[in-house]
């Protein structure tokens, strides 16, 4: 969103409804695409002739962030604790895909590509995750990180490259490349595939050995694991490579407006190719963070149920494509799910099985208010409407 | 660093290459290649090797001829499949097992694949050559699968199960509509949008409308038995194994798909479709209203991505389940652009897609090849395809830009 006060009234209200729109409105317009998504998902709940209140309560309570409240106390905050980890193990995959879409985003890109470079970086991990027995801890996952940035890397800059040279659509591409890496994927675990594990009649893969293994950090059931330092370090990555670096700005330039920057004498293909190949550098790293910290294995039955990719997306939107954005939609989003999710919601207080629906329909209306900010900008003004007294209004422009 | 490595020469090369007319060579040389691996001094038994070439061949040939490479491309369709079929007939001399990969059967399924594809792909072709972008078929389609059986199950008439997909088909694309026509969201994310909210409502209501499945007996969209075909001298046999029992739907995706190449390319209403897609300001200025095309396409193209859903839970199965698309949207719009927003050449694409998900089960079947493997074919040669389009494959010059009044 880009607003600014008209020029020639440079008022002290002018200036501060600038400072509010260019700065307060970022978030504003988020938060009141969650509200206004929540209030909907609510009155689905009433329909279903639950309680709203009662049904929220519930799933947030499953999520684990009461345990941040100060008078939680004894049985009830170890009990906040076990979920809280839940759900901060959900949310470490999930920024790193959020930050995959982000990245490209920034460079008027759109990825949806990133469940197949979350597998194929999953996958790469895998693989030098369960051989190079006797490898020292650190080494062996140190491996493990760096081949599936690479892989992911790979994998995105294919759709990249299709991009910069013939102009193919990424959006198009980048589903492909999902197809291929989940049904490939699934090839190499499937029975008398090459990737699978010791047990002949499963399709699963063999575990990581435990040096590759990433350092387990808080709790037991299962612990959240050293992967969330990884994701934190990666937003300040992504920030500071966004916002402080050469290739950031040129990425964001393109991302603006590729005739001018192609004027300004910035290759835009060049820069496609190197948005969406570290765009899946960072999914790819989502896929063996989520592999070494927690999932260990994979089987057949998994790629069908895995969308943290596509989650990862409205990460992206909700978060605005900034660092702090996408970490507090991701921690949002990974509540959402762990809350609804079977093992956290009573039954008696709304069917698991409609609430993870609910959960899904919510960040799909998520999507769509922060997509479409003119709506909460018609909102706005027609509440300003009702006002006695009218104001200036910043003219929006997309 | 240079600047210029992609759009210097190296890109050119790459360019030259993949000109229609190299395509369409490319795919003359496949054809031959499939009907030659059959013969010495390759002599090779397994249909996989013809059948990837001949693959190939047709991918190359539907590419290029939309292109301009007319005559080329033409002779690629057809060499494709004839060095294909006649690989397979040499092999099948000897070997009685290969008779049962390329039969009336296999026809028949790919028709019954590609028919959910081709009824997303022309409502896609419905939205985009209005101008805006619909990756939210997929979404549709679950809606109309779901809806299909919710009607079928609760009137017990198919019918009524059709037109209820094509309601909420309908009502789903107007959502998108409003929010990327009226609200000027980006239509990217709308239509994403569109998918996520598809696949939480679809599974609430089917959780909490039938807890435990669907139970009832569903009524299903009825074959056509076509029995005289076989009294045909020669092919009969054949022609009815292909189109002697298919289902009602494939029947009228068929028509739609006819019926669509004159809507668009032969009557005052395609005109002024495609003038909003190009330019929507001329179109304006002439007095078509901009917002009320591209409403009126929008919401065709979800009932027609409704009717394809519909397709796959009362025509195909009789059931439904949890996210039953699965990606197919996504496939049907890459039919669009592959087959370069035209309503014949979408089919033709989507017919490559439905071969290449009928194959991959005789496949398995008979030369052991991973199933999932084999699955992966027809989105790889998506992609070799759309490296094939370089600079031919032009979308409508105002696809995806929001239309502000002026």
């Amino acid at each position: 969103m880009s607003s600014s006060a008209p020029p020639e009234s440079p008022t002290a209200t002018s200036t501060l409804q600038s400072y509010f729109a260019t700065r307060i409105g970022g978030i504003l317009v988020p938060l009141a695409a969650t509200v206004l998504a929540f209030f909907i998902g609510g009155l689905v709940v009433l329909i279903t002739g639950h309680n709203p209140l009662t049904a929220y309560k519930a799933i947030f309570e499953g999520t684990g962030l009461n345990w941040f409240f100060p008078w939680v106390t004894g049985e009830a905050r170890e009990e906040a604790a076990n979920d809280l980890q839940q759900t901060l193990i959900l949310m470490t995959p999930l920024v790193l895909t959020g930050l995959a879409v982000a990245f490209a985003f920034r460079c008027g890109l759109f990825n949806i590509g990133g469940q197949g470079q979350y597998w194929v970086g999953f996958f790469a991990a895998l693989y030098l995750g369960t051989r190079l027995e006797g490898t020292p801890r650190p080494l062996h996952v140190l491996i493990c990180i760096v081949a599936s940035l690479v892989a992911g890397a790979i994998w995105g800059g294919i759709a990249g490259l299709l991009k910069a040279t013939v102009g193919a659509h990424e959006v198009i591409t980048t589903i492909m490349l999902n197809w291929i890496a989940i049904f490939g994927g699934a090839y190499l675990v499937e029975i008398g595939g090459p990737l699978q594990g010791p047990q002949s009649s499963i399709p699963r893969s063999d575990d990581v050995l435990p040096s590759a293994e990433l350092w387990p950090i808080w709790g037991s059931l299962p612990s959240l694991h050293a992967g969330i330092f990884i994701a934190l370090f990666a937003l300040v990555v992504y920030s500071i490579l966004l916002n402080r670096t050469t290739l950031g700005f040129e990425v964001r330039a393109v991302g603006f407006n590729p005739e001018a920057a192609r004027y300004g004498g910035i290759s835009v293909a060049r820069n496609y190719f190197l948005a969406l190949a570290i765009s899946g550098a960072f999914a790819g790293l989502a896929g063996s963070v989520d592999l070494l910290g927690f999932k260990g294995g994979v089987s057949t039955g998994d790629f069908a149920t895995n969308l943290i990719a596509f989650t990862g997306i409205a990460v992206a939107l909700l978060g605005r494509n900034k660092a702090v954005g996408i970490l507090f939609a991701a921690l949002l989003f990974a509540s959402l799910e762990i809350g609804t999710s079977t093992r956290q919601l009573d039954p008696e207080v709304f069917e698991p099985a409609l609430a993870t629906d609910l959960a899904t329909m919510i960040q799909a209306l998520v999507i769509f208010f922060v997509g479409a900010e003119l709506l909460i900008v018609y909102i706005w003004r027609a509440r300003r409407f009702l006002s006695p007294q009218p104001r200036i209004q910043p003219e929006l422009e997309r | 660093m240079s600047t210029t490595t992609f759009e210097g020469a190296w890109a050119d090369r790459v360019r030259r290459l993949t000109e229609a007319r190299s395509v369409a060579i490319l795919g003359i040389a496949c054809g031959v290649l499939a009907f030659w691996l059959a013969l010495p001094p390759w002599t090779t038994r397994s249909v996989v090797g013809p059948i990837a070439a001949g693959f190939i061949a047709l991918a190359c040939g539907i590419a290029a001829v939309p292109r301009g490479e007319r005559k080329l491309g033409y002779y690629a369709i057809a060499l494709g499949i004839l060095g294909t079929i006649g690989a397979i007939w040499l092999q099948s001399k000897e070997q009685e097992t290969l008779d049962s990969i390329l039969t009336a059967g296999v026809l028949a399924s790919t028709l019954r694949f590609a028919t959910p594809l081709a009824f997303a792909a022309i409502g896609g072709i419905f939205s985009e050559r209005s101008g805006v972008v619909n990756i939210g078929l997929e979404g549709m389609m679950l809606t109309g699968a779901f809806f299909g059986i919710w009607g079928s199950v609760w009137s017990g008439s198919w019918v009524v199960g059709l037109l209820m997909a094509m309601l909420f088909g309908g009502l789903l694309a107007l959502i998108h509509a409003v929010f990327s026509i009226h609200l000027r969201a980006d239509q990217i994310v709308s239509g994403f949008a569109v998918n996520f909210l598809a696949l939480g409502l679809t599974g609430f209501l089917f959780s909490s409308i039938y807890p435990g499945g669907i139970h009832e007996n569903v009524s299903r969209v009825p074959n056509v038995n076509l029995d005289f075909l076989s009294s045909i001298p020669v092919i009969g046999d054949f022609l009815e194994g292909v189109f002697g029992h298919l289902n009602l739907l494939v029947w009228i995706m068929f028509l739609v798909v006819i019926l669509s190449y004159i809507v668009l390319f032969k009557t005052p209403i395609g005109l002024r479709i495609r003038s909003v897609g190009e330019h929507p300001r001329a179109a304006d200025t002439v007095g078509i209203s901009v917002y009320g095309v591209r409403y009126a396409a929008v919401v065709t193209s979800g009932v027609l991505a409704a009717l394809g859903g519909a397709f796959l839970s009362i025509g195909f199965v009789g059931s439904f389940a949890e996210n039953m698309t699965s990606g197919r949207g996504f496939i049907a719009l890459a039919a669009v652009i592959f087959g370069k927003w035209r309503p014949g050449w979408a089919f033709a694409a989507c017919l490559l897609f439905g071969f290449g998900f009928a194959l991959a089960i005789p496949l398995q079947r008979e030369a052991g090849i991973s199933e999932n493997l084999i699955s992966t074919l027809p989105y790889l040669l998506t992609l070799v395809a759309l490296v094939g389009l370089i600079g031919r494959s032009i979308p409508p010059a105002a696809v995806g830009r929001p239309y502000v009044k002026g």
